[in-house]
């Protein structure tokens, strides 16, 4: 019981991590139809950014642990969502009208070049974020001792999803963003500047996954350069069990992919806690290729 | 005798019924027409016939085959070919590449006789290039085999569709709107193609929004709204049925 | 008609052999050019090149003809290498014995996890190739069966023998891996203009119209990656007779991508685009060593820079030509009698 409630927690955690950076899969998967091979490595961008203000400004001193975390937060998804926006100008938007493995395969350049680009400029060799700055209290629940970080991690992750949810659903431009993703040539007749909403996507998704990026940071306390491309692909393993294209879709595969995974790596086998995942997608693509809240969409002949 | 007949067909997509109940006969060698306003279900009605929408009740009845639900590629092979609404060439290949899509089902060879060219493979080959060269001068287009599907004018890509699907040596022909984006002269001669199609003993269904070219052509119609069959019988009896005319021409008040 | 003789129906064939007669003088001609060490080491790359051109040849199968994304042929190579290096050091297998074995366990493992999967679309093929290709390099790490080594691989594998004769040398081991590029390339032509080919071509181009027109399109997409998953294999066996000692991280999803942009970079569906593809990837990545670190880097932003600027690849591939105006003359006056229809009419047009 102490083992399952244990792992739980720690999955909710991850969970929330990878929900986060499916959130922007999905976003631009449903406006473009493009996986953006890329967003698995802005997110280490995230990591890297975050790790370099912490370690050269020397932040954990002036400030206290929370006010640290969040500084570091908003700084990394600032940066990377500029980020996000240039790849989009540069490897995405000339391929507009290309047919989609033109696109894909831009994509994977874009996410080769970036993991690369961190690797020349931070070095090969993984770093260690410092420690002591997230409380390392520990909560007993229910007579389990549980590490305090995992809810903040979770609760954080919530907070941005709901953030995310209630600009898409209340905002104009939410509205304008939901009506490229139905059907941009209707959206461009409406008046609106399909250009600007792909960027304002291309804004929102890296911020998201530049804030996962710096959580992993300071949740594991280590970084890798190509950390990105597992945790881009668990993320996008999350979106499409949730159903890809489906905002919500994404929140609730992320948090389910990272309690699957926590689980699975507990009771079945720590040394295949990495295939799990992908067994999730392959069966999740046979059984339910829409996901868990995505609609069947007839093809039209 | 009828060779093919619809039971009953239902197909609902969502919410939304597309095709409500729908029963008719084709008789063997006849040309039928499907009349109805847009949306009707007239093209859904072709899927499930065809084997690209699977019926959610009823049956597709083909030669006292039940061929419900089965896959397209089966019901080609059994003798049903069609052309497509909104034309699917393809259209970086050559008209007779195209045309050689059709041959293929009624080819053999296999991996081991094509990877090794054996003499089989070659005379087959042969015949299927041979096969596509008489379809399209059937059509008209011989003369430009070797050009790519995609440069042909809009009238001709539907001629070079009819070509392909009767390549696959069809019994029963389903054309989806032939003349769609063709010219009176155009229209005048793809008539006369769909007379001689019927005289070398294929069946006919077609769906056409053009009323000069279904009323002169066709000997029997069936009309659809809604998903349903409102009314069925000969062209004159069509155009005089009341059900039809407020169907295309709205309710008087 | 002009005749030019690049429009000629077996002008790539002309091309193919001219080719290959080159490719053979090449090791004389490095030797008597008095390269240092007789040319050893642009032999060596050359055969890396050789086995890459053949593994990207089976994906284009797949990729190019069929247009179908697979991201995982790695894992079909994998599969392939460690059944030679699994057979010959522990049953003591010839490595040229093993060959067909490594085809078909390629084949068979394609047939088993692409079949439940064959229906995907574009992009969710591609997303779960890389998660097998990653669940494959998972389960030979964590010494899947006991069998595979684990993170250290498998070591010691014999050289290749064919009636007495060792490929031990460079030389020899050249000759064969360009021989067998040479036959594949030739076997696959032959496929391309089959009936085979062509409806791998169909289904790339609109499955749904391939299946209007009586292809059966599941049947011929795992049958691509099937037959690609066989070459691929087979291509192991060249691989683990070449290199000795294999293991896990060898066959990652990088190596799938680097195969993937062999094939699209060189030209998605041409035979020519591909070799030329392995040259310049291959031969590129050899010739950056030094800029090991930054070699990626240019790799990446060369797919982006392609993409947008050249999308069909260095050497798109030529469009396959009929001669069928002897048909068309033979038969045109028969055509239209044995129809009744009034066919000089719409000739005119």
């Amino acid at each position: 019981m102490e083992e399952f409630f244990q792992q739980l927690t720690n999955g909710l955690a991850v969970g929330g991590i990878y929900a986060l950076i499916a959130l922007g899969y999905t976003m631009v998967y449903g406006i473009l139809r493009l996986i953006n091979f890329a967003h698995g490595d802005l997110f280490t961008l995230g990591a890297y950014l975050g790790f370099t203000l912490l370690v050269s400004w020397g932040l954990s001193g002036v400030l206290g642990g929370l006010a640290v975390a969040g500084v570091l937060i908003l700084f990394a998804m600032g940066l990377v969502a500029i980020a996000g926006c240039l790849l989009e100008r540069i490897a995405y938007r000339p391929l507009r009208n290309s047919d989609r493995l033109t696109a894909v395969v831009s994509a994977l350049g874009a996410s080769i070049f970036v993991q690369n680009a961190i690797m020349l400029v931070c070095g090969a060799r993984s770093q260690v974020y410092p420690t002591g700055i997230l409380p390392t209290t520990i909560i007993p629940i229910f007579g389990v001792d549980v590490s305090a970080m995992r809810f903040l991690m979770f609760g954080f992750s919530l907070l941005l999803m709901l953030l995310l949810y209630g600009f898409i659903h209340k905002t104009r431009l939410g509205a304008a963003i939901r009506a490229v993703a139905i059907d941009q040539d209707a959206a461009k007749l409406m008046g609106i500047d399909v250009n600007r909403i792909i960027s304002t996507v291309f804004l929102i998704g890296p911020a998201l996954g530049g804030a996962a990026g710096v959580m992993v940071g300071l949740f594991y306390g280590q970084i890798t350069y190509d950390m990105g491309f597992s945790f881009g692909l668990k993320a996008f393993t999350a979106a499409i069990l949730g159903g890809i294209g489906n905002i919500p879709g994404a929140m609730v595969g992320g948090i389910l992919l990272g309690v699957i995974e926590a689980l699975g790596a507990a009771y079945i086998s720590i040394a295949w806690k990495d295939a799990i995942a992908f067994c999730v997608l392959i069966l999740i693509l046979i059984f339910r290729p829409t996901g868990i809240l995505g609609e069947r969409v007839a093809e039209k002949i | 005798m009828s060779l093919l007949s619809l039971k009953n067909l239902f197909k609902t997509f969502g919410g939304l019924v597309a095709v409500n109940g729908v029963s008719f006969e084709v008789d063997e060698n006849a040309i039928m027409g499907l009349i109805g306003p847009n949306g009707a279900g007239k093209t859904t009605v072709f899927n499930a016939i065809t084997g690209n929408y699977k019926p959610d009740s009823g049956e597709v009845i083909f030669d006292r085959k039940h061929i419900t639900g089965m896959p397209t590629h089966e019901i080609v092979r059994l003798g049903i070919a069609r052309t497509f609404q909104n034309i699917r060439l393809f259209k970086s290949m050559r008209l007779v590449e195209n045309v050689l899509a059709g041959c293929h089902c009624r080819m053999k060879a296999g991996v081991f006789s094509s990877i090794l060219r054996l003499p089989s493979q070659r005379k087959e080959e042969a015949r299927a290039v041979e096969r596509s060269m008489r379809e399209l001068a059937f059509v008209g287009l011989d003369s430009q085999y070797n050009n790519l599907a995609g440069n042909l004018s809009y009238g001709n890509q539907r001629l070079l569709e009819i070509a392909r699907a009767l390549a696959s040596d069809p019994r029963f022909l389903i054309l989806d709107e032939p003349a769609g984006g063709m010219n009176d002269q155009e229209t005048e001669d793809l008539m006369e193609i769909i007379h001689a199609i019927q005289g070398r003993g294929i069946t006919i269904l077609l769906i056409e929004h053009d009323m000069n070219l279904v009323m002169r052509i066709c000997k029997h119609l069936v009309v659809l709204e809604y998903g349903a069959v409102i009314a069925e019988g000969t062209p004159e009896e069509i155009k005089k049925n009341p059900l039809v005319i407020e169907a295309y021409l709205g309710a008087e008040e | 008609m002009n005749a030019r003789i690049i429009d000629h129906p077996q002008f790539s064939l002309l091309v193919g052999v001219v080719f290959f007669m080159l490719m053979a003088m090449v090791p004389t001609g490095l030797e008597l050019s008095g390269v240092s060490g007789g040319g050893i080491a642009q032999l060596d790359v050359l055969n890396k090149i050789g086995i890459y051109a053949v593994l990207a040849l089976s994906l284009n199968i797949i990729l190019g003809q069929t247009g179908l994304f697979n991201m995982g042929h790695a894992a079909f190579f994998a599969v392939g290498a460690y059944t030679t290096a699994i057979l010959n050091t522990m049953y003591q297998w010839p490595v040229f014995s093993t060959m067909p074995a490594a085809g078909f366990l390629a084949a068979l493992f394609a047939f088993l996890v692409v079949m439940p999967i064959i229906h995907l679309r574009g992009d969710y093929l591609l997303v779960v190739t890389i998660g097998i290709v990653e669940i494959v390099r998972i389960a030979l790490m964590n010494n899947i069966f006991g069998i595979t080594g684990g993170p250290n691989g498998i070591y010691g594998i014999a050289r290749p023998a064919l009636f007495g004769l060792v490929f031990s040398s460079v030389k020899l081991q050249y000759y064969l891996i360009w021989s067998f590029t040479g036959i594949s390339l030739f076997l696959f032509y032959l496929l391309e203009h089959s009936r085979i080919g062509r409806a791998f071509n169909y289904i790339k181009h609109d499955d749904l119209a391939a299946a209007g027109c009586g292809i059966n399109v599941a049947r011929y997409k795992l049958m691509a990656f099937v037959l690609g998953a066989f070459w691929a294999g087979m291509a192991g066996t060249l691989y683990a007779a070449n290199i000795r000692t294999i293991e896990p991280m060898s066959f990652n999803f990088y190596e799938s991508v680097i195969l993937f942009a062999i094939v699209i970079l060189g030209g998605s569906g041409s035979n020519a685009g591909v070799i030329l593809g392995a040259f310049l990837l291959v031969g590129l990545q050899d010739l950056f060593r030094g800029f090991d670190s930054a070699r990626m880097l240019f790799f990446g932003a060369a797919m982006c820079a392609m993409m947008v600027f050249r999308p069909q690849g260095l050497l798109p591939p030529r469009r396959r030509r009929y001669n069928a105006w002897q048909l068309v003359g033979k038969f045109a006056s028969a055509i239209r009698r044995s129809y009744p229809c009034d066919e000089d009419k719409r000739n005119d047009r």
